[in-house]
């Protein structure tokens, strides 16, 4: 009798999840659904008409689109150099020892600071340098954003990638040492062939949480709804122009911001599921 | 037996895990070229620890010292870089591992990719054709070089990491219980296939099975404790062994 009614509320409290998984989904469709209606989804995605003149409104995701990629891409970009060998150290160079445990909990406290302070840090410490350095007038935009998105998603590709590369086989390793290889070439060659579907698989789950990131965006990319013509330019990205107009939208407008909402979900949603899917495959092998 | 000059020799051979206790003790041995050489003994004798001081596989790893000497062709190893030492000394372990990224003939080839060392096609098919016949495993493979090495079944497996040890021309292979992992069938291809091959390299062989040492060694080493106890003719050692330890441990009443 016990037994059942724990049965029950397990069964219960297990669905919520889903449900609220759908329901979430499903409130995003339909106040979604007037801006799709009104300009038709692919002109919605493609347009980059951002302009709230009563009468004459415009509203377009191109510019959001680009910007959310841009930033991500590049964040990707700057995060490799600075994140793989922290994988190497940890996970083969100096792997099980002090050092290495160090270094590890040390680059996953990089992962516990809140966004806000990125932002700040951003704001105030890498903007002024960007700009001393004559890089963009006004500091702010793409590559600043991309630069703080770098540093924030290296702990989430470090820990995993460098998990990969613990996997590899010792037997592998030594079978390559005895057969004249140096520790570079081990690794060129052995390690990362072996390790490099599960560090790839890292670097697509380090991009689905680029993608959905705010706060730092918001504070640091210059909030300018067009499509950017430099990275060193300003823009916006999908997250941050939500965060900035949801609290004065009504209507069109607000529908649209939902309808951006949609498309990042949907984006972030399948990234994060080729980057589960390729973890397992490379878990199996 | 007429070689006056030893291709392996270990001079007082010591290795060490810690401070205090040694894993290998003052060795002394000399290896006929071209022989098949046994070293048996109970499990954490030592025997896989001297092994590997052969082709320098303990300086992979912190904290561990080898003492003393061991000669290749008279010139110390130890002394050596490992590159060069490990290029002439080739190993097969325990486990079958070919590289699971890389095909059959890759896998064959991979002692030159490694080393950064450029073969021409003509080159490279005739290595893995000789290389896969001196293993005898052509025939079986032939047909299917591209398909991944880890396609194989465990016995063919171990074959090919012997094929890719010998791609590289080694003067002496080392073994360390390249059998353990296989049924007995395999387990007997191997042994034919080894005293095909001591015509053309040194063989030293760590062996659990006192059967197979038996069948394909000439010479055998008794270690126990990190000590060589006896070493000698394997005929000799079975039929007449000189220590008594030697003694007990082939008749089974230590092991």
């Amino acid at each position: 009798m016990n037994d059942k009614l724990y049965k029950v509320i397990l069964f219960i409290a297990a669905l919520i999840v889903p449900i609220v998984c759908g329901g979430v989904v499903y409130a995003l469709v339909t106040d979604a659904y007037d801006a799709f209606e009104h300009f038709g989804f692919f002109k919605f995605l493609t347009s980059s008409e951002w302009s709230y003149t009563e009468g004459a409104e415009q509203y377009g995701a191109l510019p959001f689109i680009t910007g959310t990629l841009t930033t991500t891409l590049l964040a990707l970009v700057f995060c490799i150099p600075f994140s793989l060998p922290v994988a190497l150290f940890v996970g083969e160079y100096f792997k099980g020892t002090r050092i290495a445990a160090v270094l590890s909990t040390v680059t996953d406290l990089l992962a516990g600071i809140p966004s806000i302070i990125y932002g700040l840090w951003g704001f105030y410490t890498l903007r002024p340098i960007i700009m001393a350095l004559n890089i963009s007038p006004q500091g702010s935009g793409i590559l600043t954003a991309s630069l703080v998105l770098a540093i924030m998603i290296i702990p989430y590709a470090a820990s995993l990638s460098a998990e990969f590369i613990k996997m590899v086989p010792n037997d592998l390793k030594e079978g390559a040492y005895s057969l004249g290889a140096t520790r570079a070439e081990v690794i060129g060659k052995v390690v990362f062939p072996v390790a490099g579907s599960g560090i790839f698989s890292s670097y697509v789950l380090a991009i689905g949480r680029a993608l959905g990131e705010t706060m730092t965006v918001t504070m640091l990319i210059g909030n300018t709804n067009n499509i950017p013509d430099s990275i060193t330019s300003t823009g916006n990205s999908m997250a941050s122009i939500i965060a900035n107009q949801f609290g004065e939208a009504d209507g069109l407008r607000l529908s649209s911001l939902i309808a951006i909402g949609l498309v990042l979900f949907l984006i972030t949603a399948a990234i994060n599921m080729v980057g589960k899917i390729m973890i397992k495959r490379a878990r199996i092998s | 037996m007429e070689s006056v000059k030893p291709i392996l020799e270990f001079k007082k051979t010591c290795v060490s895990y810690t401070k205090q206790t040694m894993a290998v003790k003052y060795v002394s041995a000399a290896i006929e070229r071209n022989t098949i050489t046994a070293i048996m003994g109970p499990s954490g004798c030592g025997k896989s620890t001297l092994l590997r001081a052969v082709n320098l596989m303990h300086n992979l790893y912190q904290n561990i010292r080898v003492d003393g000497e061991i000669l290749l062709n008279g010139e110390n190893i130890l002394s050596m870089e490992p590159i060069d030492v490990r290029r002439r000394v080739g190993m097969v372990f325990q486990r079958p591992a070919p590289f699971p990224t890389m095909s059959i003939y890759d896998n064959v080839l991979s002692g030159f990719e490694l080393n950064g060392i450029k073969l021409s096609k003509a080159e490279r098919d005739a290595t893995v054709e000789r290389c896969l016949r001196s293993v005898a495993l052509w025939d079986e493979v032939k047909d299917v070089l591209n398909k991944k090495g880890t396609f194989l079944s465990g016995g063919q497996q171990q074959r090919l990491c012997i094929a890719r040890a010998l791609a590289m021309k080694p003067d002496v292979l080392l073994m360390d219980e390249p059998t353990s992992a296989l049924d007995p069938i395999a387990t007997k291809h191997i042994e034919e296939l080894l005293l095909e091959l001591q015509k053309e390299v040194t063989i030293l062989i760590v062996t659990h099975n006192m059967g197979q040492a038996k069948r394909i060694s000439s010479k055998s080493m008794f270690m126990y404790l990190g000590e060589l106890v006896e070493y000698g003719d394997t005929e000799t050692m079975f039929t007449n062994p000189v220590d008594e330890r030697t003694k007990a441990y082939l008749t089974g009443k230590m092991g």
